[in-house]
Formats: structure tokens, C-alpha cells, sequence
């Protein structure tokens, strides 16, 4: 199976200088040297504690944050080496689903607004009208009804807004989606309906995920392959199934211990 | 009471005050509706009361000289024989204009300037604040002066110095917001979709600005106002025979002993028009507070 995404000895330090004059140099090691690929249609778990790196991960594929070294290929392609311009294109297939569903619409934006306007930038071939189409379409893939479009966000539970950020990811017509903690903030009861609706996607629109959270239980249900992640390296990685069943490495073991059993 | 703009307000992004929400917030705050009904009194008696009033506000009747009010001369006339009336309502043109001006100016820079700051970022940012810090330091005073003694005495040079003054506070509320909205989740999604910059600013950041924006000019108009009479009380403004409720207060306090009316008349318009502007700045405040 071709690999999708391939990321190779990738890199992200933070620098901080400490005071005005002194030359004091603070160096964060959020990410240090990881490398890891993720086949077509498949989804890869990346699991670690807060402080891991596993976001920062996500956000140096998708350009939000600044790489300090290695590379990162789509399709055999370097597109790390890419300038701005060099990466738009990309811009449309891949695509992000944020953890904070409170922080991640525009609270001033109906939420058709927010739906569409990746559309705006990536589909301008269609014309208004067959954007609301669009929109309308989504909102019935992601089990809202078309007629909430005109709504705002603060009419929306938190799960709804998760929807909603899910529709907006896949509007553009991506092939790659990082899912950067989608769960964590939802109540139990709605993680496995955000679950179950990431799942369906993936078959219906042929998917590549790339599945960031801490909780190995949701990740193990997600996904085909799990990195298991701390302080910036991979220390395990392996079959899903196979990691949480026999690990090997003693913080995997860890982690899954701290899954609290009810 | 002039510095009272740096305490102004904690603001938020959160915008659960929605249109219908925000209306009838400041429609159930009782201090809010009487502002309005005042202040609407207060401006139409100003704009349109100098049509029924049969007096000039320039013409001297010297033989007159200061006469207490009277059926000809409701509120008197001043040590000129000039009709009180007429000239408080055209100092209140004159003081409701400068602070709606002056307000809109240091709006439209404030906002550009804390916002290109706060979205830039970095050095930029520190550059920009930096420079914001240096005005700051300056006394409004000194610099008033300064700019009568260089361009002499005009009312755009009010514009000036009100709004030279005015525009720093609003660019350093602008810049801390901007800089929080930008790391919400919403900005990054547009970024990572490729938004362009000039996009983002008028679509995600502008819009969640309005809330604090619009309360900062409310509680600002009032504070030009004021300030426009600092001014012309100190005999920089305003110029006779036109006159403003600074100038006009400034006249009735030297003579206040001998002629009371021409110190209490500009005074009443005045106090009232400042608290009434002020109520509806601080209704404002509250119903965009999620928190309340």
C-alpha cells in the first residue's frame, strides 16, 4: 500500500530567549527527530501525555507551526521544501479537526458561513447556490439537518460543534485529515457517536487520518497503526491491536495501566 | 475623571451577546434608557433648537451687557449682551461634533493600528507598542500647547490633539484582542485552509473586535468631550464669537460672583450630557459582558 504521508527525522525546537540583553537561549525539543509514515485510506493513532509533542506533530504537517528540521513527503513529494505559494495546493487536501469545539468556529459566522468558506477558496468553480447545496449536503453527512445553517455557534452543544468542525474539514474535498484531539473535550456518550461518524467518512470518502489524543481506548478503536509518543520521540509503534495488547516499551505499559477500568 | 478611559473595561471575545440579546440587555437597563432619552433630548435641542430662537450668537448688544434670564432672553445674555441660549446650543453643536469626530477618528486608527500590531506580531508588534508607550508618556497638556504654538488656534487642531490622545488606548485593547482571537482555533483553521490575510483580518478578527470597540467609543465620546473643554477652558480652543460648553464654562466661572447664570446654564447641558453618554457606555459594556 502506497504511503500517503510520509514524515522523515521531523524536527520542531522553540527557542525562547530569556531577558533583553542576556544571549540566554531556552531550547524546547517539542518534536525531536520522529519519523513514521501513513499508508492510503488508513488511519495512524498517535498517542502520548499532554507535553508529548503529538499535537505539534499534527500542526508542523499542516504548516501551522514551523518544522526546524527533517522532511515530510505526500505522495513521494517533498512538500517541506515547498514556499508558501509552492504549498497552497496542499492547502485543500489537508485538512485539520480542532479539540476545543468552542474555540473552533467563529462565534460571529453562521455556521454555514464557516462550512463554506474553505469552498470559497478550494471549489471556485461553484457558484453560491451550489455552495449552500454543499453545505446543506454536509450538514446531513455530519447528522445535522440542512435548515441549522443559518444558526450560530452558541446554539450548538459541544458535540454539534465538533460536527460541524467536521463538515468544515471535509468541504474542501480533502484526502488527508488530521484529527488533533476531536474527542477529548466531548462527554463519553458523544465521543463514540464523533467516533463512529469519523469511521463512516473515512470508507464513504477514502480518508487518510491522522489521529491525535491521550486516550489509548479511543485510539485503539480508531486506529490501524499506533506511535506511541513522549518527551518529542516515538518510543513504540506497531500494529493497534498488537500495542495494546502486548506492550513492550515501559511507558506504553504506563499509559495503558492509567486507563482507568469502571 | 479624564483618566478614568484606562480602567476602561474587561473585554471578551465571546460573543453569546447576540443582536436580539445585546437589545434587550440595554433595553431592560433602565440607566441605559434614560441616557438615550437625554441625550436625544439634549442633541435636538442643540441641532434644531437654534431655528426657533430669535437671536444670533454673535450679535453684541453692548448697552444690554450681562442681563440675568428673562422672557427675551430665557437664559440671560453674557457681559457682550449676547443671547445665552443661542450660544449654549451652539456650543453644543460644536462639543457633541468634536466628540463624535474625534471619537471616529481615533476609532478608525485604533483599531487599524492595534489590530496590523497584534495580527503581525514579533518585532513588529514591539516596534508599534513601543512607539504607542512614547506617545503615551507625553503630557496631553504640553503637547496641546505645542501644537497651538506651532499651527496655531483652529478646531481641526482640536481634532488633532483629542484624537492624537485618544487612539492610543484603543490600539493597546485592540492588539491584546487581536492577539488572543489569533490563537483561536477558528484563525488557525483559516490559516491552515488558506485564507488570505486580508480575509482573515475582515471575516474572523474584525468582527469579534466590534463588541469592544463599540464600548470603548461609547464611553470615549464623553471623555472628548470633556476633553474638548480642558482645551477651550484653558483658552486654546474654540474661539469667540463661536463657542463651545468649555469655552462657554470657562467664561461663567472668572464672572461666576457677579453673573451665576452664565456659569450654570452650559453647566446643566453639559454634566447631563456627559452622564447621559456615560450611562449608555457603561449599558453597553454590560450587555456585551457574557459574564453578567
Amino acid at each position: 500500500m502506497a504511503n500517503l504521508i510520509t514524515v522523515d527525522d521531523l524536527k520542531v525546537h522553540f527557542v525562547s530567549k530569556q531577558g533583553l540583553l542576556s544571549q540566554k537561549i531556552h531550547t524546547v525539543k517539542a518534536v525531536d527527530s520522529i519519523s513514521f509514515s501513513i499508508p492510503k485510506g488508513k488511519t495512524v493513532g498517535l498517542v502520548g501525555e499532554s507535553g508529548s509533542g503529538k499535537s505539534t506533530t499534527g500542526k508542523a504537517i499542516a504548516r501551522l507551526v514551523p518544522m526546524t528540521g527533517g522532511s515530510i513527503y505526500y505522495n513521494e513529494n517533498n512538500i517541506s521544501e515547498l514556499s508558501n505559494k509552492e504549498f497552497y495546493p496542499y492547502r485543500k487536501k489537508i485538512q485539520m479537526v480542532f479539540q476545543d469545539p468552542f474555540g473552533s468556529l467563529n462565534p460571529r459566522m453562521s455556521i454555514g458561513s464557516s462550512i463554506s468558506e474553505p469552498m470559497t477558496i478550494h471549489l471556485k468553480a461553484l457558484n453560491e447556490t451550489e455552495r449552500k447545496d454543499k453545505v446543506a449536503y454536509l450538514l446531513n453527512k455530519v447528522g445535522l439537518s440542512a435548515d441549522m445553517m443559518a444558526r450560530f455557534p452558541h446554539e450548538f452543544s459541544g458535540g454539534q460543534r465538533q460536527r460541524i468542525g467536521i463538515a468544515r474539514a471535509i468541504a474542501a474535498e480533502p484526502e488527508f485529515i488530521i484529527c488533533d484531539e476531536p474527542v477529548s473535550a466531548l462527554d463519553v456518550s458523544v465521543q463514540a457517536h464523533i467516533i463512529n461518524l469519523l469511521k463512516d467518512l473515512q470508507s464513504e470518502f477514502n480518508l487518510t487520518y491522522l489521529f491525535v489524543a491521550h486516550d489509548l481506548a479511543v485510539i485503539e478503536h480508531m486506529s490501524d497503526t499506533i506511535l506511541v509518543m513522549t518527551e518529542g520521540k516515538i518510543v513504540e509503534q506497531g500494529d493497534a491491536k498488537e500495542v495494546c495488547r502486548n506492550p513492550q516499551h515501559p511507558y506504553t505499559q504506563k499509559l495503558l495501566e492509567a486507563v482507568p477500568l469502571i | 475623571m479624564i483618566n478614568s478611559k484606562t480602567e476602561k473595561v474587561h473585554l471578551s471575545t465571546r460573543a453569546s451577546g447576540e443582536q436580539t440579546k445585546l437589545w434587550d440587555t440595554l433595553y431592560r437597563s433602565i440607566n441605559a434608557r434614560i441616557g438615550f432619552v437625554v441625550f436625544f433630548i439634549i442633541a435636538l435641542l442643540c441641532f434644531l433648537g437654534p431655528l426657533f430662537v430669535p437671536h444670533s450668537y454673535e450679535t453684541t448688544q453692548l448697552s444690554l451687557g450681562a442681563s440675568p434670564p428673562s422672557s427675551l432672553h430665557l437664559f440671560g445674555t453674557d457681559v457682550l449682551g449676547r443671547d445665552l441660549l443661542i450660544r449654549t446650543l451652539i456650543g453644543g453643536q460644536i462639543s457633541i461634533f468634536v466628540g463624535f469626530l474625534a471619537t471616529a477618528v481615533a476609532l478608525i486608527i485604533g483599531t487599524l493600528y492595534g489590530m496590523i500590531a497584534g495580527y503581525v506580531g514579533k518585532k513588529t508588534d514591539a516596534l508599534m507598542m513601543r512607539f504607542v508607550d512614547t506617545l503615551y508618556a507625553l503630557p496631553f497638556t504640553i503637547m496641546v500647547i505645542l501644537l497651538t504654538v506651532l499651527f496655531g488656534r483652529s478646531l481641526v487642531l482640536i481634532f488633532l490633539a483629542i484624537g492624537a490622545v485618544e487612539w492610543l488606548t484603543l490600539a493597546r485593547i485592540v492588539r491584546g484582542e487581536t492577539r488572543n482571537i489569533k490563537t483561536q482555533a477558528y484563525v488557525q483553521a483559516a490559516q491552515l485552509y488558506g485564507l488570505p490575510h486580508h480575509q482573515i483580518i475582515s471575516k474572523h478578527i474584525l468582527r469579534n473586535l466590534i463588541s469592544p470597540v463599540i464600548v470603548f467609543a461609547t464611553l470615549t465620546i464623553p471623555s472628548v468631550i470633556l476633553l474638548e473643554s480642558v482645551i477651550s477652558f484653558l483658552g486654546l480652543g474654540v474661539q469667540a464669537p463661536l463657542a463651545s460648553w468649555g469655552s462657554l464654562i470657562n467664561e461663567g466661572a472668572q464672572k461666576f460672583d457677579v453673573y451665576p447664570w452664565l456659569l450654570i446654564f452650559p453647566s446643566i447641558f453639559f454634566s447631563l450630557t456627559i452622564l447621559s453618554l456615560n450611562f449608555i457606555g457603561d449599558a453597553f459594556r454590560d450587555a456585551f459582558d457574557p459574564n453578567l
